[in-house]
């Protein structure tokens, strides 16, 4: 019987290939052709005008869909905005899959839209996975807003996102000079060698040094911890040793950072040399607490929620559409503009410090 | 690979062994018969959701559960075959996976999509073929080989693409995924699917073919003795089950517009949750497709009921869950409360079929 089935499978096996081959020979739909001849983007049909004026309406029916439930970082920005909803007297809900899979968001879309909600606020797990069910719920006038990690812009209506590149950079250096008065050798700690997003924010720390009132201030070296615990742990080492004036370092990696922390507290630099960077509260908060570390950034997540329930009710009341140029009132955290792809950026890195980071548990 | 008649005659014989052991069970357990049960249970359901969920009931809402369940239907067909021969095929999902990853590497490649569908499904016949001749040329049970298989296929997937996301598929073709047929509110993966299902009911319940799966299930030696090339029908469920997986991976990809190495993760135990659940019995040799379709679609109706009434995940998870336990207790009962009526009977009833 395997003769016959070894048989019939090859032949199954030639025929397939062979099929293939003139599939393959005559040409088809390749990510080229299909680029090339697939239509322009519809323009948006008849962009809605936008009333600055008109009140926030009250009753909104907001929902967070988080990555994923049960994530503390998470949990923290949706119960901002969900409270935030109760300023406009509105209501906002947190539902989401337990895991953060591409698709596992898909079907929550779905119902959202089902149970007729205004707006849906989404931390996208996969910028295309969401996109279908994200144009199926505009087409019924839902208002799609996306944070913490966009949806491709073509689904939602506006970004809210939580820093700018250039911010970053430039309030690391500033962030550092105020602690070591303007004055010695620094040193950044990066991640890998080719991290994008930490080479961006190099680029603008170099540029932002070359300011005058950091003529005193001079950088001799980038090391690269490979966000690696152990790899930044040595290279803190390494740093400290080969040049014995440094006077601060700036890690903008959560690793780098808590690694540098750990090796700085158990050392004589401790107290000497300055470490800052982004990092966690809760990775942080002893190194905060022994006097490792005096101040580090991230974004406050609170206000990230905040922002984005404001920016949904201005959506749904038709206060702004998502065009660049429009201004939205976002409550205590005063106006934000919006900028390019309907893009919010909620502004300078948070800072955190011995009076504030017990406020923060994530 | 269609069933030969040669095989497919001496199956005949045997085959009257399950359904002569489901009619001992008398006019009692035939009326409580669980694929029964769940197919009641479907309509309580959707009377009980459209009366509560206003959205529940709408054509948009059913279109679009129906169209998120097209991929564990799929393989729920294959899957139910292999139950009923008493083989299990835990690695679907990975295939599915591996499938997806192979789509996206391709297509980023600037491969043609009508080559790659035609190739990705071949590959995914090589990977059920890889766990039948495992399991019927050297004889290792179907859970260890498939277990095995599970991890390697997605070790494999993401060997193909990493943790990246391949999107922006032709539009002709992912529509083809979602969209429903022109005028009606069936999405053409579940119009699929009616086909399939039907091919599969009618081979399984009406051909030679599928009474030798059930004969293998209850009892493989007495199969074995009957003529049956037990062996060589195994390996056709096998590749037929890698066939359907790594064709469902094709059209999750689509359906998503993503192809990653991690999509349908964790799938296999649903498949395998709305095959039991749909009343076929996990030793094998007893179970219908109906059954397993009532059982899908109890899932997937019950899941989008208690989501729209917004119940949390884990609930959600709780109540399939529950569902799923009752599914396998209830039956066996039956066949207790069923013996136990017998027995003022003076003939001795002959050993129940092997369960």
């Amino acid at each position: 019987m395997f003769t016959f089935s070894r048989r019939s499978a090859s032949t199954t096996v030639m025929a397939g290939l062979l099929s293939l081959g003139l599939v393959a020979c005559g040409g088809g739909t390749t990510k080229d052709s299909a680029s090339s001849a697939a239509p322009a983007a519809p323009a948006s049909s008849a962009p809605a005008t936008a009333n600055p004026n008109a009140p926030i309406k009250e009753g909104l029916k907001l929902a967070f869909l988080p990555k994923q439930i049960n994530n503390p970082y998470e949990t923290i920005v949706d119960k901002a905005g969900i409270e935030a909803a109760a300023e406009f007297k509105g209501e906002a809900k947190e539902v989401g899959p337990s895991d953060a899979s591409a698709s596992s968001q898909v079907s929550y879309i779905n119902t959202l839209t089902q149970q007729g909600h205004d707006a849906i606020l989404i931390a996208a797990n996969d910028a295309n996975a969401v996109c279908g069910p994200l144009q199926q719920a505009r087409s019924k006038g839902v208002k799609i807003v996306s944070y913490d990690s966009d949806a491709s812009k073509d689904c939602r209506d506006i970004f809210i996102n939580q820093a700018n590149s250039e911010e970053i950079g430039r309030s690391q250096v500033k962030l550092l000079s105020e602690m070591i008065g303007s004055k010695g050798e620094i040193a950044i700690l990066s991640a890998t060698a080719n991290a994008t997003n930490q080479n961006t924010w190099i680029e603008f720390m170099k540029d932002e040094l070359g300011k005058p009132e950091y003529k005193d201030m001079k950088l001799v070296k980038v090391a690269y911890g490979d966000d690696d615990d152990q790899k930044s742990f040595q290279e803190t080492q390494g740093l400290l040793q080969a040049y014995p004036n440094l006077k601060g370092i700036i890690s903008p990696t959560t690793v780098g950072i808590s690694a540098a922390a750990r090796y700085i507290s158990g050392s004589k630099y401790k107290g000497k040399v300055v470490l800052t960077g982004l990092g966690t509260p809760n990775q942080m908060r002893q190194f905060v607490k022994d006097g490792t570390v005096e101040k580090f950034a991230l974004w406050n997540p609170k206000d990230l929620g905040y922002l984005a329930s404001y920016a949904a009710a201005a959506l749904a009341s038709g206060q702004i559409t998502g065009a660049e140029g429009e201004v939205l009132k976002a409550g205590k955290l005063g106006e934000r503009t919006v900028g390019k792809d309907g893009e919010i950026i909620l502004g300078p890195p948070f800072v955190f410090d011995k009076g504030n980071i017990d406020q923060f548990d994530f | 690979m269609a069933p030969d008649v040669k095989t497919a005659q001496p199956a005949g014989g045997v085959a009257a062994l399950p359904p002569a052991g489901a009619a001992e069970r008398g006019s009692f357990g035939r009326f409580l018969r669980w694929d029964t049960l769940v197919g009641l249970l479907l309509v309580l359901v959707f009377i009980g959701g459209s009366a509560s969920s206003p959205g529940f009931a709408s054509i948009d809402n059913l279109s679009f559960a129906l169209g998120d369940l097209g991929e564990i239907a799929l393989i729920a067909l294959a899957m139910t075959m292999l139950v009923v021969a008493a083989e299990v095929d835990l690695s679907v999902a990975s295939v599915l996976g591996l499938s997806s990853a192979l789509v996206g590497a391709l297509w980023d490649a600037g491969w043609a999509i009508e080559t790659i569908i035609p190739l990705v499904v071949v590959i995914g016949a090589a990977c059920g073929l890889v766990n039948g001749l495992l399991v019927t040329r050297l004889g290792l049970p179907s859970l260890a080989v498939t277990i095995g298989t599970l991890a390697l296929y997605r070790g494999l997937a993401y060997v193909v693409l990493g943790d990246r996301a391949i999107a922006e598929f032709p539009q002709q073709y992912t529509s083809l995924a979602v969209d429903d047929i022109p005028g009606t509110p069936i999405p053409y993966p579940v119009a699929l699917f009616i086909l399939l299902a039907i091919i599969t009911a009618v081979v399984l319940h009406a051909t030679g073919f599928g009474r030798s799966l059930f004969a293998i299930g209850a009892q493989e030696e007495a199969a074995l003795f009957a003529g049956i090339r037990v062996k060589r029908v195994k390996l056709i469920l096998f590749v037929l089950s890698g066939t359907v997986a790594a064709f469902a991976g094709v059209v999750f990809t689509l359906r998503y517009g993503s192809a990653r190495a991690d999509n349908g993760m964790g799938l296999e135990l649903a498949v395998i949750a709305a095959v039991l659940l749909g009343g076929v019995d996990f030793d094998g040799g007893r179970g219908t497709l109906g059954g397993v379709i009532a059982g899908v679609l109890l899932i997937g109706l019950l899941r989008n009921l208690l989501m729209l009434n917004d119940v949390s995940t884990e609930i959600q998870s709780i109540v399939t869950g529950l569902l799923l336990i009752i599914s396998v207790i209830t039956p066996r009962l039956v066949a207790v409360i069923g013996q136990r009526r017998r027995r003022p009977s003076p003939v001795p009833s002959p050993a129940p079929p092997a369960s």
